[in-house]
């Protein structure tokens, strides 16, 4: 009564195994479609709280946003943006560094500046943390 | 004895079912003492009884096995007619729906095997729908979809390997008799 795993191998007519791979594609599928929700897909930059520029994050590029201390300057890369310079005594906006996630924000309070990262599912902003 | 007004007389085919539900339900409340990692995610090897029905006796009776199974099965584990038996029920149905279209796929192509993994994406969708629609009005019950399809994939290749060889051993002990539906 001991079946080998040949025995076993014995027991999938062809269209089984086509059936399992689709099911796992099903899964590949739904795996991307469903965990990959924090890929931004463009940025907002507001200056003085009114929207200055909506960008996308395909092509590299600089901003350069005037506010009451002086310019800050965004910069755009594939996928991320940062804050490059600002004129703000704290750098806080500065120091965070890329922004990678969409929904999360860098914001320079001093010149009334803030940059924010847009996607499709874009659950919580880094103020959330 | 008083003689019943009422004679139920109980056919072949009433036995046959009560026997195989009965089979069934021994595995739903096997299988619920199995600790599982995420809820939603179980095995489901009371389907391999449905499937070996399914291939031996028809879909009539795969409906009236699979349907006592969840009754039954819920009211010993105190489930009945709470969230988990309608998941169950929508579930049970759906995958009935996809085994009477699924066992008419070729048979030289298509075993049991194919039989069990379609089934058991049909289950995990129905419950999605229903879960999404009723207990979690939001889009968050999705973000385990890709688990659940994972666990679809794996238990119904288990389970329809396992469904194929007891029909195997069972073709050898008891070929099917003229008339069986499935007859191959």
């Amino acid at each position: 009564m001991r079946l080998e795993l040949a025995d076993w191998r014995g027991l999938l007519r062809p269209g089984d195994v086509l059936v399992a791979l689709g099911g796992l594609l099903v899964c590949g599928y739904a795996l991307l479609a469903l965990w990959q929700g924090g890929v931004p897909d463009g940025a907002v930059i507001r200056a003085g709280g009114k929207v200055m520029a909506r960008v996308d994050l395909a092509r590299e590029r600089t901003i350069e946003v005037p506010g009451p201390l002086g310019v800050t300057l965004i910069e755009i890369r594939p996928g991320r943006a940062r804050v490059a310079a600002d004129p703000g005594p704290r750098q806080y906006c500065v120091r965070q560094g890329w922004l990678t996630q969409a929904g999360a924000v860098a914001i320079c309070a001093p010149n009334e500046v803030s940059l924010s990262l847009t996607g499709r599912a874009a659950d919580y902003d880094s103020l959330n943390y | 004895m008083t003689p019943s007004t009422i004679e139920l007389t109980p056919t072949a085919e009433d036995r046959r079912i009560a026997r195989h539900a009965a089979a069934a339900i021994v595995l739903t409340v096997a299988e619920a003492a199995i600790p599982l990692p995420l809820p939603g995610v179980k095995p489901g090897l009371a389907n391999i009884v449905t499937l070996v029905v399914l291939a031996r006796w028809g879909w009539r009776e795969a409906v009236w096995v699979s349907l006592l199974r969840v009754l039954a099965g819920s009211l010993l584990l105190g489930q009945f007619l709470a969230p988990g038996f309608f998941l169950s029920l929508s579930g049970a149905l759906a995958s009935l729906v996809v085994l009477g279209l699924a066992m008419h796929l070729p048979a030289r192509w298509f075993g049991p095997v194919s039989h069990s993994i379609l089934a058991a994406f049909a289950h995990i969708g129905a419950q999605l729908v229903v879960a999404r629609l009723w207990l979690v009005p939001h889009d968050g019950v999705f973000y385990l979809t890709p688990v659940f399809a994972l666990a679809a994939v794996v238990f119904g290749l288990l389970n329809g390997l396992i469904a194929a060889r007891l029909l195997r051993e069972l073709q050898r002990v008891s070929p099917p008799q003229a008339g069986d539906p499935m007859e191959r």
